[in-house]
């Protein structure tokens, strides 16, 4: 059975339906990476499979007992809230020191936990968040936009990570990214996304489709009508789905 | 030997110190402070119902200051909540409640007791709603920590993790106005959200953890409920800005050992 599906859904943001009709699964150990334009719901799908959106119509069903780690694309700690990184990591559950140390450790930062959260690079700070997720011993871990930041040495280091907790959790990956050149590599499957499915499969399968390349780019040689994308698209991150740490 | 009534003061000072600073805390966090002055005006409406209808001053209070909680709750959900909102709500209420108190005849006396605070006049019972509300208020943010410092850092996470953030923040709110309601007649209407808020403003320049916040807050809070009921004893002041000028005061001298 799947880890997690979603049927048919409908999600709305205010007047404007940002998902329509899309239906998804993801299986254990798979590395499932969702690309689209700005706009397109990718994190709105993300955040309707963890629960903080109800879709209209259709419906998201977990595997019972399902534990989702999470590693948002952004995360704001208010300023007023003082917050070290090791007590970050017993959120919401308290983990011990060696387990805490353990996770820092194999995300790359060890030794960090008695800085504060705000006193963190950017790098440091997506592998905290990252820390954090596995410590649960999630089923699935979720990224929204996890390498946003980070140069692309960086990024591409995060997810050769990403990959080896994979294989060492044995658990799921969904990841939304618009770093298509650098994902495409690391995915089992892509889902190429703009409101709906637009197409799905392998990373070669959905490069070659005249739905993707039709949104991408039209240049014979794939990966460099991409990049060129990435790069001519450089402002996802002012897309308006993005901001909802500081909706509430 | 103190005077008993010093001591009952000292006493229903210290219990509302330490439930207004442990919920001061998520206040401050999660900026709810126009929310508690909303919450906190609504109380002088509820004063004037119990006045006017010869009902538990207690019983009132508490009744509108929920209502008046989880009409703001319901609100932030649908996304109104603005600052200019909650300004009309938080003001109107308040002249609401002045207008209120001003139509029922024999109140002009015990408005100021219910403004700004008296201290000094609380009786045994009144104690026992404290320290009783204190009781639950610090029950229920121990028993629901973790999941609302989960909720507060962010939503996402919460959800994720499987825990609502907006059941979370609907107790928040309903435990403060369980606060105003047991801490009107200590500090008075008008400054119960500062007695929310200084104690923890003051303890975040001490401390590194959420937890340590909290606990400092409540101790700067006694502190100056300590320092507010002996000025307010001496000087013949009135119990609420006493207390919140001490409360001031610790604040100031919080800075001087500010962390980052």
């Amino acid at each position: 059975m799947s880890l997690l599906t979603a049927q048919n859904i409908h999600v709305r943001h205010g007047a404007a339906t940002v998902l329509h009709n899309v239906s998804f699964a993801i299986q254990k150990g798979e590395i499932v990476t969702i690309v689209g334009p700005n706009g397109s719901g990718k994190s709105t799908l993300l955040r309707t499979l963890i629960g903080a959106l109800q879709p209209t119509s259709g419906q998201v069903v977990r595997k019972a007992g399902l534990k989702i780690g999470y590693v948002p694309q952004k995360l704001h700690v208010d300023a007023t809230m003082p917050m070290t990184v090791r007590r970050f990591l017993d959120l919401p559950t308290r983990v011990t020191d060696a387990e805490a140390e353990a996770a820092l450790t194999r995300t790359g930062v060890v030794g960090i936990g008695t800085r504060p959260l705000d006193g963190l690079s950017g790098g440091q700070f997506q592998r905290v968040l990252l820390a954090r997720a596995i410590l649960s011993s999630p089923d699935i871990l979720m990224l929204d936009e996890a390498t946003q930041g980070l140069d692309q040495p960086g990024s591409a280091a995060f997810y050769q990570l990403i990959e080896d907790l994979r294989d060492s959790l044995g658990c799921a990956v969904l990841m939304v990214s618009h770093e298509l050149h650098v994902v495409m590599s690391a995915s089992d499957r892509v889902i190429c996304l703009n409101g709906h499915v637009c197409c799905e499969g392998t990373p070669e399968v959905v490069s070659a489709a005249p739905e993707y390349r039709q949104l991408f780019g039209t240049g014979t040689k794939g990966a460099l009508a991409l990049y060129r994308h990435d790069h001519d698209h450089g402002h996802d991150h002012d897309h308006p789905h993005c901001h909802h740490e500081d909706a509430h | 030997m103190l005077s008993d009534f010093i001591m009952r003061a000292a006493l229903a000072g210290v219990g509302t110190a330490i439930a207004a600073g442990f919920l001061g805390s998520f206040v401050v966090w999660r900026r709810m402070a126009y929310f508690g002055d909303a919450t906190a005006h609504a109380a002088v409406l509820g004063v004037a119902i119990a006045l006017g209808f010869q009902v538990s001053i207690l019983g009132s209070v508490g009744v509108v200051a929920v209502l008046m909680a989880v009409g703001l709750w319901a609100l932030t959900g649908r996304g109104f909540a603005a600052d200019t909102v909650l300004g009309v709500l938080s003001h109107g209420a308040l002249a609401l409640g002045l207008l209120a108190v001003a139509l029922v005849p024999s109140a002009r006396v015990d408005l100021d007791t219910y403004l700004f605070g008296d201290v000094l006049t609380v009786s045994k019972t009144d104690l026992a709603v404290i320290w009783g509300g204190a009781a639950v208020v610090v029950g229920v943010l121990a028993w629901r920590w973790s999941r609302m410092l989960t909720a507060t850092v962010s939503p996402d996470l919460a959800y994720a993790a499987g825990i609502d953030p907006r059941r979370e923040q609907l107790i928040l709110t309903l435990l403060l106005a369980g606060v105003v309601a047991v801490s009107i007649k200590v500090v008075g209407a008008l400054l119960i959200t500062a007695l929310l808020i200084i104690p923890a403003a003051a303890a975040r320049n001490l401390s590194r953890t959420p937890e340590a916040m909290a606990v400092i807050a409540v101790v700067c809070g006694i502190v100056a409920a300590l320092g507010g009921v002996g000025l307010s004893f001496t000087l013949d002041t009135q119990a609420g800005p006493s207390i919140v000028c001490t409360a001031a005061a610790l604040f100031v001298l919080s800075l001087l050992r500010r962390r980052a």
